[in-house]
């Protein structure tokens, strides 16, 4: 199937793979700055989680050290599924998955360039939580050591959750499903995040933090592999 | 394929006797415990039963595994046949653990790695069989439910490595123990005897409903096909 003759010609097979990938990429960001739908509802659903928390946990001085790590984690992995599934299922009401996997790309390209405008989304409503969180709760969560954990976190938690919403969309219950298949197998994530972030407010030494983070890049290495390998088996027809 | 097999037949009668000999063995030829007394008779058929989750923990995985290579789908159904087991055994064995964990540990449930585990565990199963209801085409469930098996079976281990490096109050009645571990012991010859003894018989029991099971999925697989003919 890959030996087509027109593409014996042209750029080197991985050029061909970065551009198909840019090119799924481009097309989600594209069509999310001309709706807004996605981002919108993701940033508000966020808000909403964090003042449900203040309410929820009496987010006094004292407190706040300790669950400040916990309640910016749980905020990013509900609002993560909401941008999952928003994201694979606009492709499949409108039939757009089907013309991706008749485009004549590996689909591999088609996992990371969906992997990659999610990771996106997240990243974006993350810089926004951020900063709204520090104001309201007098912290200062623009730490390098939290960023690089936010981000290490982030790229684990959409690795799998984007092979699991392409799954989940094909099923009758959709929605509904994706959070229930998504949470017990990220729950290594959001401990490891959890306790990295934790450690970095808490200003722990780095020996206390670093069995986190190794389980961080673990985590995100055998997953973004493992989705890799059977991509293939859930787009399939 | 109707008439049960005649081996399948002498492992059903085998599994009971062997059930019942276990039973014997732990609740009357066990010595009774000198701290925990009763309770700790428990502790003979909570380790079998959740061995056997272990063990069909590990067969879905390979199962999964085997038939994303040869997508062929009486992997499936030993997938299935395998889920629904190690669910039943992992729940079998934390209600027995918790009746022994309330007088020792003075709680029902605490956050310890094994029965964290073992409770999320059983939340990827449910979440495995509520995807696979969701899916008509036999074949795309198949595949669905070997990729999300796989992904449990990957991530279940990282998820005991990570609640691991907070510290365990559970005993570890064979092999070391740690210093914090609460209610272990040490095994009698006697109690050897019975322990060993349920583990063996719940292996038996195990092979002898996991081999029921891919029987009733072939079956239900062969009624799939007629209903289909019929409509044609």
């Amino acid at each position: 199937m890959d030996d087509l003759p027109i593409e014996k010609s042209g750029p080197s097979p991985f050029a061909r793979f970065l551009r198909a990938i840019a090119a799924v990429v481009w097309k989600d960001l594209a069509a999310e700055f001309r709706s807004r739908e996605l981002l919108s509802a993701m940033l508000v659903f966020s808000l909403l989680v964090i003042l449900i928390f203040n309410f929820a946990l009496e987010l006094n001085v004292k407190e706040r050290r300790d669950v400040t790590s916990g309640v910016l984690w749980a905020t990013f992995a509900f609002a993560g599924t909401l941008g999952l599934n928003r994201s694979m299922a606009v492709e499949k009401d409108r039939g757009c998955l089907d013309g991706l996997l008749l485009a004549p790309v590996d689909r591999a390209a088609i996992y990371f360039g969906k992997a990659l405008s999610n990771l996106a989304f997240m990243l974006i409503v993350e810089a926004v939580v951020l900063p709204v969180y520090s104001v309201l709760y007098n912290v200062n969560l623009f730490r390098p050591g939290l960023l690089m954990v936010i981000l290490l976190g982030s790229v684990g938690y959409i690795a799998v959750g984007t092979l699991l919403s392409t799954m989940s969309v094909q099923t009758r219950t959709r929605e509904i499903l994706l959070p229930i298949l998504l949470f017990p197998v990220v729950i290594p994530i959001l401990i490891a995040a959890v306790k990295a972030s934790g450690g970095y407010l808490n200003n722990l030494g780095m020996e206390e933090i670093l069995p986190w983070l190794n389980l961080l890049i673990a985590y995100d290495v055998i997953f973004t592999a493992i989705a890799f390998m059977v991509f293939d088996y859930v787009v399939e027809e | 394929m109707n008439a049960k097999p005649r081996a399948l037949l002498i492992l059903d009668v085998l599994s009971a006797l062997l059930l019942a000999a276990a039973t014997y063995l732990a609740l009357i030829y066990a010595p009774l415990e000198a701290v925990m007394g009763a309770v700790q008779r428990v502790f003979y058929f909570h380790v079998a039963s959740a061995w056997i989750g272990m063990l069909g923990f590990l067969a879905a995985g390979v199962a999964g595994i085997a038939y994303l290579r040869t997508q062929n789908l009486r992997w499936d159904i030993v997938e299935v046949a395998a889920v629904e087991i190690s669910l039943v055994f992992f729940f079998i064995a934390i209600v027995l653990g918790s009746i022994w964990a309330r007088p020792v540990w003075n709680t029902w449930w605490t956050w310890d790695p094994r029965l964290t585990t073992a409770a999320i565990t059983e939340l990827i199963y449910i979440a495995y069989l509520m995807l696979r209801q969701g899916i008509e085409d036999p074949n795309r469930r198949a595949r669905f439910g070997a990729v999300y098996t796989l992904v449990g079976a990957v991530s279940v281990p990282i998820t005991f490595m990570a609640i691991r490096l907070f510290r365990t109050i559970h005993p570890v009645v064979i092999g070391s123990q740690s210093a914090e571990a609460q209610g272990g012991f040490n095994m009698t010859a006697d109690m050897k005897v019975a322990f060993f003894f349920a583990l063996f018989a719940f292996t038996v029991i195990f092979a002898d409903l996991l081999w029921n099971r891919i029987r009733l999925g072939h079956l239900a697989q062969e009624v799939e096909q007629r209903k289909l003919k019929v409509m044609q």
